[in-house]
C-alpha cells in the first residue's frame, strides 16, 4: 500500500504541475496580449508598454511562469485587472457558495440513484423497472441548464415555492435562506447527475444478479436480502465507486454552468464574468482551482477504490494500472 | 434483435434533426437575421412558432441552430476521433517507456474537463464555430486515445497477432488488417456517445454566452435568451430543449444499438 501511494502522490503532483503548465502556456498561446484588458481601443505605444509592465507581460515567459508558479504555492493568484482586488480571496469566497452546491447535489444524486438504480435492474422485467430505465436514458440526454431553466419557471415563478436565484449577502451567517437559496440548483445537478449513476448503478446490479455466487448463495439457503448484504453489495459497489470520482468532477462541472441560470456568486459564474472582462489572472485563478479539485478528487477516488476492492489491493506491487 | 430496434430508433431521432439542419441549408421561412417580425409574437399566423425578444422567427432560428448543432457535434468527433485514434494506436504499439508517458499525459488532459477547455479558448478571443469544434475535439481526444489504447492492447495480446508478425507482417498491415477491424466497432459506440456530450457541450458554451457568436444559431443561446420571457413565450424556452433532447436521446440510442449488434453477449443482459 505505502509504495502505491507513493507513486500515486508522485503523479498527483506531477499531474498538479503539468496542469499548471498547460494552463499557463495555452492562454499564453492564445492570440492577444493580457495587457490589452487594461487599454481602451487606441492607447499610444507608451501606454501600451506600460501597461505590458505593470502586468509584467513584457518579461520572458519562463520569467512569467515561475512568477505565476511561485505565487500559486504561496496561494497567492495575482491581482484582478479589472475590480483590483486580489484574485485569491475572491476565490475563496466563491468556494463557499461552490463546494456547498456540488457536494449537496452530489450527495442528493447518490441518494436518489443507488435505490432507484437497484429496484430499475432487480425489478428490469416489470414496466416500472422499465420505466425507469427509460427516464435514466432521457436525463443523460438532457441539458443541466434547460432542467434549471424549467424548474424555475415552475417552483419560483408559477408556484412560489422558493426563490428564482441569488444568494445571500452575508453567505452563511443564516444558514436556513442560504440552504433555501441553494435548493433549486442542487435539485437541478441531482436530477441530471443521479440519470447516469441510475444506469451505472443498475449495470452494477444486473452483473451481481445474474452471477453465480449469489446464486450459489442462494442454493445453500440464504435468503435473497442476506446473500445480496454479504456477497452483492460489495461487488456492485466496485464498480460504482470507481466512476463516482468522475461523477463528482463532472458535478462540479455541472455547478459550474447552473450557477449562470441561478445567478449563484460561484466559481463559475467568476469565470463566466471574468472571460467576459478578458480579466487574466482571475482566470488563470479559477481554471487552476478547478483543475486541482479534478485531480484531488481523481486521487481521492483512486484510493477509496483500492480500499473498498482488495482484488485490486494484492495487485498494488505491480504498478501498471 | 433489441439491438437492432434500438438502433433504427436512434437513427430515426438523429435523421429527423439530419434532415431539418439540410432543408435549413435550401430553405428557411425567413432570414436568420431578419427582425421585423415584432417582438415576441404568439405561435401561428405568419410565424409558425412566433418570435424571439429580437423579432426574429423562431422556427427559422431552431433551424439554423440545427446546423450549428451538428456541425459542432460531428466536427468535434472527426476531430477528437482523428486526433485520438492516431495517438491511441501510437501509445497502444509504444515501447513501455513511451506509452507510460503518453499514458501519464492523457491522464492529465482528461482531469482536465473539456468544458473548461473550450471556455479558455473562448476567454482568449471572440470564440467562432471552428474555435468551438476544436475546443471540445481535443478535450474529446484524450478520452478517445485512452480508450483506443486498451482496446489495441487486448488485440495485441492475440496469438494472431505473434502469428502474423512470425510470419513477417508489417506493423502497418497489422493495424489496418488485424487492429483497425477488430477495435472499431467499440470505437464507434463510444464516438456515439460522443457526439452527443459534444452536442451538449456547445450548447452549454452558448448559454453561458461563450459559443459560435451570431449569425451562427445557437439552441443553447435561444435557451438562454429566451429565459427572462418564459412565462409570457413560453414555446422559445421550450422548444430548443426538446431539440436538444431528440438529438443526444438519438445519438445515445445510436450508441447502445451498435453496441449491443457489436457485443451479441451483451444483449440478454442489458
Amino acid at each position: 500500500m505505502a509504495r502505491y501511494l507513493l507513486r500515486r502522490t508522485a503523479f498527483l503532483l506531477g499531474s498538479l504541475l503539468a496542469a499548471a503548465g498547460l494552463l499557463f502556456l495555452l492562454l499564453r498561446m492564445l492570440p492577444g496580449d493580457p495587457a490589452n484588458a487594461l487599454l481602451s481601443v487606441g492607447a499610444t505605444p507608451e501606454q501600451i508598454a506600460a501597461a505590458r509592465r505593470q502586468i509584467g507581460s513584457d518579461r520572458p515567459l519562463a520569467e512569467q511562469f515561475w512568477t505565476w508558479l511561485t505565487g500559486l504555492a504561496r496561494l497567492d493568484f495575482g491581482t484582478s485587472f479589472v475590480s483590483r482586488l486580489p484574485v485569491g480571496p475572491e476565490i475563496s469566497a466563491r468556494l463557499a457558495v461552490t463546494v456547498p452546491l456540488t457536494l449537496l447535489s452530489f450527495a442528493l444524486a447518490v441518494a436518489v440513484a443507488v435505490p432507484v438504480g437497484f429496484v430499475a435492474a432487480w425489478r428490469s422485467d416489470r414496466w416500472y423497472g422499465a420505466a425507469l430505465n427509460a427516464i435514466s436514458q432521457l436525463g443523460i440526454a438532457v441539458p443541466v441548464f434547460w432542467i434549471g431553466m424549467l424548474l424555475v419557471t415552475v417552483f419560483a415563478l408559477r408556484l412560489r415555492l422558493l426563490p428564482a436565484g441569488g444568494f445571500p449577502r452575508d453567505d452563511w451567517a443564516e444558514p436556513g435562506r442560504a440552504l433555501t437559496a441553494l435548493a433549486l440548483p442542487v435539485i437541478t445537478i441531482a436530477l441530471v447527475m443521479s440519470a447516469s449513476l441510475i444506469r451505472y448503478v443498475r449495470s452494477a446490479t444486473l452483473d451481481v444478479l445474474g452471477s453465480d455466487y449469489l446464486r450459489t448463495a442462494r442454493a445453500l439457503g440464504s435468503s435473497f436480502a442476506g446473500a445480496m448484504w454479504r456477497h452483492g453489495l460489495r461487488n456492485a459497489a466496485v464498480p460504482v465507486i470507481s466512476i463516482l470520482g468522475i461523477e463528482l468532477a463532472t458535478t462540479f462541472l455541472g455547478a459550474v454552468v447552473v450557477e449562470s441560470v441561478f445567478t449563484l456568486p460561484g466559481l463559475g459564474t467568476m469565470l463566466v464574468e471574468g472571460i467576459a472582462e478578458h480579466d487574466y489572472p482571475v482566470i488563470q485563478g479559477v481554471l487552476v482551482v478547478s483543475t486541482f479539485g479534478v485531480l484531488v478528487i481523481g486521487f481521492a477516488a483512486d484510493l477509496v477504490q483500492r480500499l473498498v476492492d482488495p482484488r485490486l489491493r494484492a495487485h498494488l506491487g505491480r504498478g501498471r494500472r | 434483435m433489441r439491438g437492432r430496434l434500438t438502433f433504427a430508433a436512434g437513427c430515426a431521432l438523429v435523421g429527423l434533426v439530419l434532415a431539418v439542419a439540410l432543408v435549413s441549408l435550401v430553405w428557411l421561412p425567413y432570414d436568420p437575421a431578419d427582425t421585423t417580425g415584432g417582438r415576441l409574437a404568439p405561435p401561428g399566423g405568419a410565424h409558425l412558432l412566433g418570435t424571439d425578444k429580437l423579432g426574429r422567427d423562431l422556427l427559422t432560428q431552431l433551424m439554423a441552430g440545427a446546423r450549428t448543432a451538428l456541425i459542432a457535434g460531428i466536427g468535434s468527433v472527426l476531430v477528437g476521433g482523428l486526433l485520438g485514434v492516431t495517438g491511441g494506436l501510437l501509445a497502444g504499439f509504444a515501447t513501455r517507456w513511451l506509452d507510460d508517458a503518453l499514458s501519464a499525459a492523457l491522464d492529465i488532459v482528461i482531469a482536465f474537463p473539456t468544458l473548461l477547455l473550450a471556455m479558455l479558448v473562448a476567454a482568449a478571443r471572440e470564440a467562432s464555430l471552428g474555435s468551438v469544434v476544436l475546443a471540445i475535439g481535443l478535450g474529446m481526444s484524450a478520452i478517445v486515445a485512452r480508450l483506443t489504447r486498451v482496446l489495441v492492447k487486448r488485440v495485441l495480446a492475440q496469438d494472431y497477432i505473434t502469428a502474423a508478425r512470425t510470419s513477417g507482417t508489417s506493423w502497418p498491415r497489422i493495424v489496418a488488417e488485424h487492429v483497425l477491424p477488430n477495435i472499431w466497432p467499440m470505437l464507434l459506440v463510444n464516438l456515439a456517445l460522443q457526439l452527443g456530450l459534444a452536442v451538449l457541450a456547445e450548447a452549454a458554451l452558448s448559454y453561458l454566452g461563450l459559443g459560435p457568436p451570431p449569425p451562427n444559431a445557437s439552441w443553447g443561446r435561444l435557451l438562454q435568451e429566451a429565459q427572462a420571457t418564459v412565462l409570457t413565450a413560453p414555446t422559445g424556452a421550450i422548444a430548443p430543449g426538446v431539440l436538444l433532447v431528440v438529438l443526444v436521446v438519438g445519438t445515445n440510442l445510436v450508441a447502445d444499438g451498435l453496441r449491443d449488434l457489436a457485443d451479441p453477449t451483451r444483449r440478454r443482459s442489458r
